[in-house]
């Protein structure tokens, strides 16, 4: 058990509490730094999915996680994202300024797609993205003189200014890089006033107004943040899979976007890492097991979605804070063994509370 | 804390902080408030009291903007000189120094108490978003003197054994306070509690006449609240307004609210209504 001596209160709004913070995180950066040297190109090429869906994810915890607007349409913006970069580097923009085209555009739309999230709440907002969604997509299909329609579009390499990322290892670096700064910048906000108010938002609307915070603004605000973050890993899954096409941001794109921050846990920025690990890992355990399953289940085509559906009913059922939640009681059980109470983490009734839609 | 917020305690001044005028409001067929007609002086704590559904707390939902009125206007005198604070925007209400509480806690409940109170120092907000996005050392000195404030303000309630714990979790005592707390930290002109008794036990009402009062003398915050409770209204009032059905009934010092023939018939009925209900005997 870890007591910390607090003498200033810099030490509670630093990022790192104390040294184990440090450290730990500094090992974890060193192996992922490490990472091209330790693992074989298939395993790395997963790494850098993880990373990109941890962007993405990270976009999806702050609107649906930390300010509590549920989209169901986010593979839009990874669509937008993707088609953009796609779009401008066969133009032959160099990269920086093609991911910064995408981020922008997706957060052009994101402010757009968010002017109704202004009037409806949860499962209506939920309809109005998911229709979004749809329109994008189809968008997609048919705008064939730019997007190449069904057929998809093929990308190039990145290319900073002259100098060509056309290794698998010097992608990756480049994903850990934005990864990093996206995850400081999500951190950064969370500890200062606009995230305070994102959080205000999603408990309370009616006295998050009456201590000054405007509505429209944050509201559109994590809107757009959360299109931008999506649009940035847009960019990077097309450059990963160097061909893109609409399908790939159907509904089930989407539906695995906000399973993953489900999964990870709800409002918690570990989240969108653990989610992220657990979607692109589960096919590859899946697949593991396959052959060892009598072939009627291990052959079966709609394993997967039965896999994902089961682990998502039992994470709503027994851990709704998903595996951060876990995580969490593993850790304070390991610290205060053998005094862990079975009851400590269950959420106490609230006394008295108002009728209002969450 | 004393130092830092305001020390003098204000006296009444001929000018007063709000008041409003002719306020009507109607939902569909329901007059809720009916020419409602006060004036809030600077310093004192007024009460509205009334029977339920005499519309206390539609008049407060128009002083903090939640509804417009029909017709009617609010003046109040902010920062800047004299508003018409019907005519600002409802965020706009928390930066002209009203601050209120809500009958039913309106918490961020999956929070901090500390969190809580922080939000509350919004409106005094420094910080862009690309100094909160990079976090800059404006924004970290930002948060430095907001935690001072908040600091100041769990110091002069005492919440120091709250200070970390989930609002999620607290008792609904504490959780009152913590909301008085919260409206505190953005450093109000005027105090809006709606029932800030309500739920509470009698050491807690005792408690909170305290602080109604400390907040009133120490601070010098202008106080205008909704309450039931007679023993607490008598006791940290300096005025009250007594409505019924919308409308204005008394107003004055307690006692003479309290011994109003129109006051004491609306909340016990006149001699003829008791006599109306007298079994008829042959």
């Amino acid at each position: 058990m870890r007591f910390i001596f607090k003498t200033d209160y810099g030490q509670d709004i630093r990022l790192a509490k104390h040294g184990g913070h440090l450290f730990w995180y500094g090992a974890l950066m060193l192996v992922l730094l490490l990472a091209p040297w330790l693992v074989q190109e298939y395993w790395l090429a997963q790494l850098t999915f993880v990373l990109i869906y941890a962007i993405a994810g990270l976009g999806l915890m702050l609107l649906a996680g930390f300010t509590g607007l549920f989209s169901l349409g986010h593979a839009a913006f990874l669509g937008v994202g993707a088609y953009t970069q796609a779009v401008l580097t066969n133009m032959g923009l160099p990269f920086p300024l093609a991911l910064g085209c995408a981020a922008g555009l997706s957060a052009a739309v994101g402010l757009v797609v968010g002017l109704p999230a202004l009037r409806v709440k949860g499962i209506y907002l939920g309809i109005a993205t998911l229709s979004f969604g749809f329109i994008v997509e189809e968008v997609l299909a048919r705008w064939e003189s730019v997007t190449g329609g069904n057929a998809g579009i093929h990308i190039k390499k990145p290319d900073m200014f002259g100098w060509a990322l056309d290794s698998g290892e010097a992608f990756y670096f480049l994903c850990l890089l934005i990864t990093v700064l996206a995850t400081l910048g999500i951190l950064n906000l969370l500890r200062s006033p606009t995230g305070r108010a994102f959080v205000a938002i999603r408990d309370s609307e009616i006295s998050a107004q009456s201590m000054g915070i405007h509505l429209a603004y944050y509201k559109t605000l994590s809107f757009a943040l959360s299109a931008a973050l999506a649009g940035i890993a847009g960019a990077l899954y097309a450059h990963q899979l160097q061909f893109i096409s609409p399908d790939q941001f159907n509904i089930l794109q989407s539906i695995d976007l906000l399973l993953m921050i489900v999964i990870g846990g709800v409002g918690s920025v570990h989240g969108a890492f653990l989610g992220a690990i657990f979607l692109i890992t589960m096919p590859q355990a899946i697949a593991m097991v396959k052959d060892y399953l009598p072939p009627t289940i291990g052959q079966a085509p709609g394993l997967q979605g039965l896999v994902y559906g089961v682990v998502l009913v039992a994470f709503v059922l027994f851990e709704p804070l998903g595996l951060y939640g876990r995580w969490l009681k593993v850790r304070t059980y390991l610290q205060m063994f053998p005094f862990y109470r079975k009851g400590m983490f269950k959420r106490q009734k609230s006394f008295q509370k108002s009728e209002r839609l969450k | 804390m004393s130092a830092a917020m305001n020390p003098t305690p204000v006296q009444p001044l001929p000018e007063p902080l709000l008041s409003a005028r002719q306020l009507s409001v109607r939902f569909g067929g329901v007059l809720a408030v009916n020419n409602v007609s006060f004036d809030v002086q600077q310093g004192e704590v007024f009460t509205l009291i009334g029977p339920n559904g005499a519309g206390k707390t539609t008049v407060f939902n128009l002083i903090s903007r939640i509804y417009t009125p029909t017709t009617g206007e609010i003046d109040y005198l902010g920062p800047k000189g004299l508003v018409r604070l019907t005519e600002q925007p409802p965020q706009d209400v928390a930066g002209l120094g009203i601050a209120r509480t809500f009958q039913n806690i309106e918490l961020f409940e999956h929070a901090t108490v500390l969190h809580n109170l922080l939000i509350g120092r919004h409106t005094h907000r420094k910080t862009r978003l690309w100094q909160d996005l990079f976090f800059t050392k404006t924004a970290f000195d930002a948060e430095l003197k907001a935690r001072e404030k908040a600091e100041e303000v769990i110091e002069f309630l005492d919440l120091q054994h709250h200070r970390d714990s989930m609002v999620a979790g607290l008792p609904y005592g504490v959780r009152k306070v913590v909301e008085m707390a919260r409206a505190l930290c953005t450093e109000p002109k005027l105090l809006l509690l709606d029932e800030p008794s309500s739920g509470l036990n009698v050491e807690e009402t005792e408690d909170m006449a305290f602080w109604i009062a400390d907040i009133k003398n120490e601070l010098g915050i202008t106080v205008l609240m909704v309450e039931h409770d007679m023993t607490l209204v008598s006791k940290v009032s300096d005025r009250v307004l007594a409505m019924n059905q919308g409308e204005v009934l008394a107003m004055g010092t307690p006692r003479e609210v309290q011994s109003d023939p129109g006051v004491i018939e609306a909340y016990l009925g006149s001699v003829d209504d008791v006599s109306s209900l007298r079994r008829q005997t042959a």
